[in-house]
């Protein structure tokens, strides 16, 4: 074991879910820190839940293993289970109970010894925002309080990891403000997973990103690493006089050139160089007229969209660059 | 924390309209069975004192509302038992009880318990309309004791039954009317498959049969014989019915 495996909350490797021959999730890797808030992203469909199911034992992966703080969850799913706390899509709410009976029942299931219960359940009614609303029928709740109550009944027994499924789906945007605050005060002492697929809500709260396509991670690094993937990959030069485009294209570092028209040329570059210098450089050696040099701002969606959709060489290039952390999948995809 | 899930299914029955609705049923159902047969006793009372040994009150009106009341739970429990795992999952709030640290047992166990002590307030209530003879007569203590066992393993099995129904589905009365098939189809069989297919060569061993007939258990103790057969085979009836639904809980989470 390295020193680091001892802050390690949950490790899964290699985790397969499928559904006859359907492959839900293939070959998923993944790895939080204590402190650490990581963001699931994908489309719908992507095995995002699923992923979340297993991690949380609803779900017996199909191969795989999963450790939580070292814990096997198959061989002692009761120990490893005590360490999560999950949200699923749809709270798991009592609509019949009210907030702090419901999250009385939570802690008792989660083992909270009936000494310590009231005192775990004020505290997560006073971090979520519920103190007001403790008496009232969870029935007769707002969509946001109720989804306030589900977060509360998956930290109310202070787990080591907080597993969140879209915790802001239905919210209105002061609503998604607090969560969202109090998703990263929550990521300061524990371990926080949570799924989306808001990219500026990954943006707000998360530490590092996956995003799963097909059952399977195609980009895995930190929010850092997800701003550099979007930034400095291409720009857009105008030219008076442009030159062949095979000129271009044979620029060192320069992997494709779209003509736009009109002199404008869309430049991506390969991973890790940045050919502006040398294109500026031609440009006033050869005389092209550059007149227009803008870097192309593509947006997280830019980025989401790119990786999910495009399958193309120039997508895959880019891909394998930035993938760092993650394992490669198991098998190519079909 | 199978009193935790315990608690908490009491906890639902009793917020229901429809565990008052069955429990106020079945009292005006019993209560009217009981009264009425009663009433026949005291009316035969006198012809009954020249028998050389006749049947006490206790045999003739006590001994047939617990019949009754058997009955009845056949339509009861399934009722009230079709919630327990199929709304949970309709609802999806099973996934709390899933992710908690709790085994697929001990939940199956609480669920049971719960119903259990439900079903118990009924017998108890069954049970006490007799007792209130005791203030004029003397009752067969002994009987009424063979009778409330007899009605309480009865209950056991039947609440098995339909928690394993309603395991299978996430429609609650759908899962009502599997346990109820279940039920009457393991009542005909006890009483009569088991039987012609025996005579036909079948080789069945009656005990096996006894095992999946609730009612014929019932029979000997309902004539105050406490036999050791009518005992286990309805126990051994229940353990089977629980380890299939945790199986099936088991068996969602290992093929979703």
């Amino acid at each position: 074991m390295t020193p680091h495996s001892s802050e390690l909350t949950v490790s899964a490797k290699g985790i397969s879910r499928l559904y006859g021959k359907h492959a839900a999730v293939r070959g998923l890797d993944l790895e939080v820190r204590h402190g650490e808030v990581l963001g699931l992203l994908g489309p719908n469909g992507a095995g995002k839940t699923t992923t979340m199911q297993m991690l949380t034992g609803n779900l017996a992966p199909t191969a795989g293993e999963i450790r939580v703080c070292g814990i096997d969850l198959m061989d002692q799913p009761v120990a490893a289970k005590a360490r999560i706390g999950y949200l699923p899509e749809t709270p798991p709410l009592y609509r019949e109970l009210n907030v702090a009976e419901y999250l009385r029942l939570a802690a008792r299931l989660h083992r909270v010894p009936r000494a310590r219960c009231e005192d775990a359940v004020a505290r997560a009614m006073q971090r979520c925002g519920l103190a007001e609303v403790a008496r009232k029928l969870i029935g007769a709740l707002s969509k946001g309080y109720q989804q306030r109550v589900g977060i509360a009944q998956a930290i109310v027994h202070e787990p080591d990891l907080i597993i969140l499924d879209e915790p802001t789906v239905g919210l209105d945007p002061n609503q998604i403000l607090d969560i969202r605050a109090l998703i990263r005060e929550l990521g300061r002492a524990h371990s926080v997973i949570l799924s989306t697929h808001i990219l500026t809500e990954v943006e707000a709260v998360c530490d590092r990103v996956q995003i799963l396509h097909h059952g399977e991670v195609v980009f895995s690094n930190t929010i850092a690493g997800l701003r550099e993937f979007q930034r400095g990959r291409t720009v857009t030069i105008s030219l008076h006089r442009p030159p062949a485009i095979e000129t271009l294209r044979a620029i060192d570092g320069v992997s494709t050139v779209e003509d736009e028209g009109d002199g404008r040329f869309l430049i991506r570059f390969a991973p890790d160089v940045d050919p502006t210098a040398a294109l500026v450089a031609r440009a006033g050696a050869e005389n092209w007229g550059l007149h227009q040099l803008t870097p192309a701002q593509t947006s997280l969606e830019d980025v989401f969209v790119h990786l999910t959709r495009g399958e193309n060489a120039g997508v895959s290039a880019g891909e394998s660059s930035s993938e760092g952390a993650t394992a490669p999948a198991g098998e190519p995809r079909s | 924390m199978i009193f935790t899930i315990a608690a908490k299914e009491l906890r639902a029955l009793f917020t229901s309209p429809l565990a008052w609705l069955v429990l106020t049923v079945v009292q005006i159902i019993l209560g009217y069975g009981f009264l009425k047969r009663l009433d026949d006793f005291l009316q035969i009372q006198s012809q009954l004192a020249q028998l050389a040994s006749p049947p006490g009150v206790t045999e003739l009106v006590a001994a047939p509302t617990f019949a009754t009341a058997a009955a009845v739970l056949l339509f009861a429990v399934p009722l009230l038992a079709m919630r327990m795992i199929a709304e949970e999952r309709r609802n999806q709030t099973m996934t709390l009880l899933l992710s908690a640290p709790i085994s697929m047992t001990e939940i199956i166990i609480g669920k049971f318990i719960g119903l259990m002590i439900f079903l118990l307030l009924i017998i108890l209530v069954v049970l006490a309309m007799p007792l209130t003879l005791a203030a004029g007569t003397r009752l067969d203590t002994g009987l009424l004791a063979t009778l409330t066992l007899a009605l309480l393993l009865l209950a056991a099995s039947f609440a098995a039954v339909s928690l394993y129904a309603s395991s299978l589905t996430a429609q609650p009365m759908a899962a009502a009317l599997l346990s109820f098939g279940l039920l009457l189809a393991m009542l005909f069989m006890g009483e009569t498959a088991g039987d012609s297919l025996r005579a036909r060569g079948w080789p069945i061993p009656a005990a096996f049969a006894q095992v999946f007939s609730p009612l014929r258990n019932f029979e000997p103790l309902g004539k105050g014989m406490l036999d050791s057969y009518a005992i286990i085979c309805p126990l051994l009836l229940t353990a089977a019915f629980l380890i299939l639904a945790i199986r099936r809980l088991d068996g969602r989470r290992l093929r979703g």
